[in-house]
């Protein structure tokens, strides 16, 4: 989860002062380029961290559920020592909980905190980083005298009959009285492991796509309409972005900067130029993803038109009003050198054999493999490119 | 040496080792503080949404109430199976208790993770940011509702269509003539023949 976590920032190419919370300071990875290649890497690395993330929710709360008793000590710390470690276990498990919490609203686009997003979740993460390298640090021996304490065939054979409490400790989890066991625990192992496959069968869809995407019952991503070819999922209408239809009728230009001037193209003149068509992933934060066949100019043909032969960057500007700050705002974005030459990065006139519906960009929007979908721009009406 | 960690551990009541993890885990949190705007915890103008109070709502809220709650429904649900089993005079292979609290877990677990999902609480936020609105759109876009859908339905009659015979009205005089979407549901004839069109040309978006 911390590493995807972390890769997502990086996707975004904070460099560019793009990826949200703009300032962090340290508590990132080292800077590097976002690679174009593998198409699938952000589908990847992104659905992992909502996927993954989903499935732990049961896990985690088995896991709390193992340790309340600990909640309800009297006193509850003895020393400075303990007192130093309760603290940290509030960074852990305050972390973990609002991660999870602000995660499951924020791909159920239940934007009911008014606090921006990316900021809370990415330093939640980094308090929950805090307190869980404290508690690993604290607790690695325990858990493997644990785990050594009883094997894990034993475990699978024992009944609920047959199931034993743990030895008595002063600081263990074991009541005094033990009652007798209600489940054995194999039992508690199968439920939670079922619970988390349970989960899995409920939301992995929305990555893996195909047959799997109808599984996903309570996810905003299960849900398709239609079997036209351009029914998969967007992030924002055209409705929500504010575009205007005049804007993008027949007055209508694509504006390149960079070169000596600027050059301003119709959709007809972009069609007349010369047409790649890829079969590209395309990602987003939320982890839903979805493969479709998508063709228009290249990139780095157009920074030719515009006259930039080796580009540094490529600001691309949307016609979509300015969003929502708690949610960050995607009307621009900048793309690194790699992702402008990439052989498939395009600038999107059609997808799947039609022009792109007003939803998925229409008249242009921008493709480019392994990049994350917000930065994949609809709606383009100029590109600036920046030469060296 | 060994007098002196004794001694320490009296005063500290662990290893220094322990302090010393405790040392550095503290100063990254500090940092995080430090780097991190802790403004952002507390809301000024509605001090309930702040995090701070959430955090400690949900503290209270669940070891307080709902945890107490709970443990005491699972004790009753473990009465009842102990009565239920002294009546029937022998050991059941397993307790009927856990009949009751595994689909009770699961349901709750569901209930718990896609509650914005099932109770459509981020709808509202979607269906308002999706439309619904009095937009004005251009005659050759056919915008329907569906009232089963509370989502805004979108079909687009391509621009594929600009320049042929079918496509007429966009040539009339004074450039492109604008519809007012109102929040009335459509008639079925136009529904139908926006599905029409869509069909002609092809193009045509669902949401």
């Amino acid at each position: 989860m911390i590493i995807t976590g972390l890769l997502s920032y990086m996707a975004y190419a904070p460099r560019f002062g793009q990826a949200l919370p703009a300032h962090v300071g340290w508590l990132k990875l080292p800077t590097f380029d976002w690679p174009s290649r593998p198409a699938w890497l952000y589908r990847l690395t992104q659905g992992v961290h909502v996927g993954l993330g989903l499935v732990l929710v049961p896990v985690v709360i088995a896991k709390l559920w193992s340790v309340i008793p600990r909640l309800f000590i009297w006193p509850p710390a003895r020393s400075i020592a303990q007192v130093l470690e309760r603290i940290s276990l509030v960074m852990l498990v305050g972390g973990i909980l609002f991660e999870i919490a602000t995660g499951l609203l924020f791909i159920q686009y239940d934007m009911i905190f008014w606090f921006p997003w990316h900021t809370a979740h990415y330093f939640g993460a980094w308090v929950f980083i805090a307190g869980f390298l404290i508690h690993i640090a604290l607790k690695i021996p325990k858990m493997v005298r644990g785990l050594r304490s009883m094997s894990m065939r034993k475990v699978l054979r024992t009944n609920r009959e047959d199931t034993r409490p743990e030895p008595h400790r002063p600081d263990g989890l074991v009541a005094d009285d033990p009652v007798a066991a209600t489940m054995s625990r194999r039992g508690v192992l199968a439920l939670v492991g079922g619970s988390a496959l349970g989960v899995a069968v409920l939301t992995a869809g929305q990555t893996i796509g195909g047959i799997t995407r109808q599984t996903v019952l309570f996810l905003p991503r299960g849900r398709t309409h239609n079997d036209g070819p351009d029914d998969f999922p967007i992030n924002k209408t055209a409705a929500a972005a504010g575009i205007d239809l005049a804007a993008i009728g027949a007055a209508w230009r694509l504006t390149l900067t960079g070169g000596s001037g600027p050059v301003l193209l119709d959709r007809a003149a972009l069609a007349a130029m010369p047409q790649h068509t890829a079969r590209l992933p395309i990602g987003c934060v939320q982890g839903w993803s979805t493969t479709q066949t998508w063709s228009g100019v290249r990139l780095a043909d157009l920074a030719a038109a515009a006259g930039v032969r080796a580009p540094l960057s490529a600001r691309v500007q949307s016609l979509q009003k300015i969003a929502d700050n708690r949610i960050g705002d995607y009307s621009h974005a900048v793309l690194q050198a790699n992702q402008v030459l990439d052989r498939d990065a395009m600038l999107a006139l059609r997808v799947n054999g039609v022009d792109l519906s007003l939803d998925h960009g229409y008249p242009a929007r921008v493709i480019v493999p392994a990049l994350p979908g917000v930065h994949n721009t609809k709606w383009v009406s100029s590109i600036d490119f920046q030469a060296r | 040496m060994s007098e002196l960690l004794a001694r320490f551990r009296r005063f500290y009541g662990s290893h220094p080792l322990h302090l010393l993890t405790m040392v550095a885990g503290f100063s990254l949190a500090g940092y995080i503080l430090f780097t991190f705007n802790p403004k952002a915890l507390w809301n000024p103008h509605a001090w309930w949404q702040s995090i701070a109070v959430w955090l400690a709502a949900a503290v209270i809220f669940h070891d307080l109430a709902l945890f107490p709650l709970y443990a005491v429904a699972d004790r009753l649900l473990g009465i009842a199976a102990r009565r239920q089993r002294r009546r029937r005079r022998g050991q059941l292979r397993v307790p009927g208790r856990n009949h009751v609290r595994i689909p009770t877990l699961a349901s709750g677990l569901t209930l718990l993770m896609f509650w914005p999902g099932i109770v459509k609480q981020g709808s509202a936020t979607y269906s308002a940011a999706t439309g619904q609105n009095s937009a004005a759109v251009p005659r050759p876009l056919a915008v329907a509702h569906r009232g089963s859908v509370q989502r805004q339905r979108l079909w687009l009659r391509g621009p594929t269509c600009a320049g042929s015979p079918s496509c007429p009205r966009r040539h009339e005089p004074g450039g492109p003539r604008y519809r007012s979407i109102g929040r009335h549901p459509p008639t079925t004839a136009r529904l139908h023949a926006a599905k029409d069109e869509t069909a002609a040309t092809g193009s045509h978006h669902d949401r």
